[in-house]
């Protein structure tokens, strides 16, 4: 009877929705015109896939689909076993206080900007005034080759600022699945005289697969959208040969220059597509090989 | 036997525990070192810092980096910028969130899981950059502090959140209780639910804060009005995309005090923005890492 209310409650958050999520959710239809700035979205016309065909035509479509993939299966890669790894060995410390002290440090980074993170890394490889390059003419007395302008050590950077930044916060949710593993398991298995060694592979590794495998489907399936401002930041004239990926390539075409917002817009779609179908896929994957799923 | 096999074993443990702490000082280490870096560089001399003389200590101690910084009219107003929006927009957020979530949350609001969906399906799938830049163009906050505000007011992940506390910490019984006494949804929410919430409010609050203060991608999208900008569109101006303006340049001297100058504003930048967030953490980090743990239960 009293439904009403709760109906009138969601109204503003529904609006909010459907203008900001939705609405641009129609405008992908660009996609598939010429759009004409006065005839707006709805008014341009209907040219088909030309923008599709012309983007897998182009030259940029091979170099932009190899560096979106190249930075995320290694983001992925690298990315996602070291928090497990960080958190079991986090978990084996019995020293009450060195594990605070661990987790509070490493929590750290999680909480600076990407420009400040950017802004970071850019300093530390600095060939002129970077520590990196301090240490390396300390140690070799020579300086240091240039690393920011060069294209191979791009995807390098990339992940392992992410590693530096996130490996402590990301550890959070298997730490706390190993705090729930029962004691008499420990317990026993010690009884039995297994190492402390043993019961990681035997008792806290298979404790945290679960959640683990949630988190693999999650990460799979996010792996083609790799975010747009750590890359573009990281960008230089030089390095563009694989650093230029598909989200900043989409701003680009759409924003600078000529801004062609139809062919940007159908840039734009061709991933999201493939994220979408990703995400279901892996989805599909894991509900067929374990119970574990997000829907 | 029994004994000398436990003795082994406690042995073997012993080099276990060992490697571990050593393999997690080498990472904390990691992990600081760049950090206290940056915080001695920001304190050391413009000359120390771009002949490469800091190491660990600051070297040569000075303050000019800070004064440069609080000289800069653009870092004084971003700052004041970044302020205001992570306020507002904070306060829009949260209260967006919590009114999603609660009707949300409640198992017998029919059609739930058609409008579950609808805030769902944003979580996989989206307009991308061009389409949203359209709408917000055609709704004229281009250039307005809307811009900043307005798009991702609500993250369908901390509503989630919010919902999961709402289903799992507040009774039904309580709401029984109410109904009898033929109170409305309306005051349930705000003199029953809201007052148990604070856990989750605090735990959203300080999600959106952080996201706020950190945002740079739609001020870079949608402002050029440089008395609007944030914090962080400022921070990538002198951080990132530093070019001399070689007007500016008069002799080589002046040049060489200009430039360790600039490298030092640089850490010193990266320490004052950095600040009010990493302050600020020792005192909410067990919410923060409820949050992740409220979020992780599958909603």
């Amino acid at each position: 009877m009293n439904r009403r209310q709760l109906y009138i409650m969601l109204l503003l958050p529904i609006i909010y929705i459907v203008v900001f999520s939705y609405v641009p959710m129609l405008g992908l239809q660009i996609a598939f015109k010429k759009f004409d700035g006065n005839a707006g979205i709805w008014g341009s016309q209907w040219i088909g896939l030309q923008n599709f065909i012309k983007f897998f035509n182009s030259y940029q479509f091979e170099r932009v689909l190899k560096n979106t993939l190249v930075v995320s299966v290694y983001h992925l890669i690298a990315g996602f076993p070291i928090p497990i790894i960080f958190a079991l060995l986090i978990n084996a410390v019995r020293s009450k206080r060195y594990k605070k002290a661990v987790q509070m440090i490493t929590y750290v980074p999680h909480f600076i900007s990407v420009v400040v993170l950017v802004g970071i890394t850019l300093q530390m490889f600095d060939s002129r005034i970077g520590l990196v390059a301090t240490i390396y003419t300390l140690l070799t007395k020579q300086p240091m080759p240039e690393i920011l302008g060069n294209p191979s050590a791009f995807p390098h950077l990339y992940v392992w600022s992410g590693i530096w930044q996130n490996t402590g916060w990301n550890s959070i949710i298997y730490i706390a699945a190993l705090a729930g593993v029962d004691s008499e398991l420990h317990e026993a298995a010690t009884v039995d005289g297994a190492s402390r060694l043993k019961r990681v592979f035997y008792i806290d590794l298979p404790s945290i697969i679960p959640t683990a495998t949630i988190l693999l489907i999650m990460n799979a399936g996010k792996m083609m959208s790799v975010g747009f401002e750590k890359v573009y930041l990281l960008q230089n004239p030089l390095n563009l040969r694989t650093s230029e990926i598909i989200s900043t390539y989409v701003y680009k075409v759409g924003l600078t220059g000529f801004s062609d917002f139809s062919y940007a817009t159908a840039i734009g779609l061709f991933n999201s597509v493939i994220n979408f179908l990703l995400i279901i896929i892996v989805n599909q994957i894991s509900k067929k090989i374990s119970d574990s799923s997000l829907w | 036997m029994f004994l000398s096999k436990k003795r082994l074993g406690s042995r073997n443990d012993e080099v276990f525990y060992f490697v571990t702490n050593a393999i997690l000082a080498v990472i904390t280490l990691l992990v600081l070192y760049p950090l206290i870096y940056i915080v001695s560089a920001s304190f050391s001399s413009p000359n120390a810092v771009s002949s490469g003389k800091v190491i660990l200590f600051p070297v040569e101690f000075s303050l000019e980096g800070y004064e440069a910084v609080f000289k800069n009219n653009m870092i004084v107003s971003g700052y004041a910028n970044s302020l205001f929006y992570t306020i507002a927009g904070t306060v829009i957020n949260v209260g967006l969130t919590l009114i999603a979530a609660y009707p949300l949350s409640r198992k017998d609001l029919p059609g739930k899981n058609i409008l579950m969906f609808i805030f769902s399906f944003t979580m996989i799938f989206n307009g991308g950059i061009i389409p949203n830049y359209i709408l917000i163009r055609d709704l004229g906050m281009i250039n307005t502090r809307w811009a900043l505000l307005l798009p991702g007011a609500i993250s369908v992940y901390n509503m989630i959140v919010t919902r999961t506390f709402f289903q799992s910490n507040i009774p039904i019984e309580l709401y029984e209780a109410t109904s009898l006494d033929g109170g409305s949804d309306f005051k349930y929410f705000t003199s029953v639910v809201l007052p148990l919430s604070k856990a989750v409010i605090a735990v959203i609050s300080l999600f959106y804060a952080l996201s706020h203060w950190n945002a740079f991608f739609n001020a870079f999208l949608y402002l050029n009005n440089k008395s609007l900008f944030p914090l962080q569109i400022v921070l990538r101006d002198i951080l990132i995309s530093t070019s001399i303006d070689p007007s500016l340049v008069l002799d080589p001297e002046t040049m060489a005090a200009r430039q360790g100058l600039a490298d030092l504003l640089k850490y010193s930048l990266i320490v004052v923005a950095s600040a009010p967030m990493i302050c600020l953490y020792p005192f909410v980090q067990k919410f923060f890492i409820k949050g992740v743990m409220i979020g992780s239960i599958k909603g």
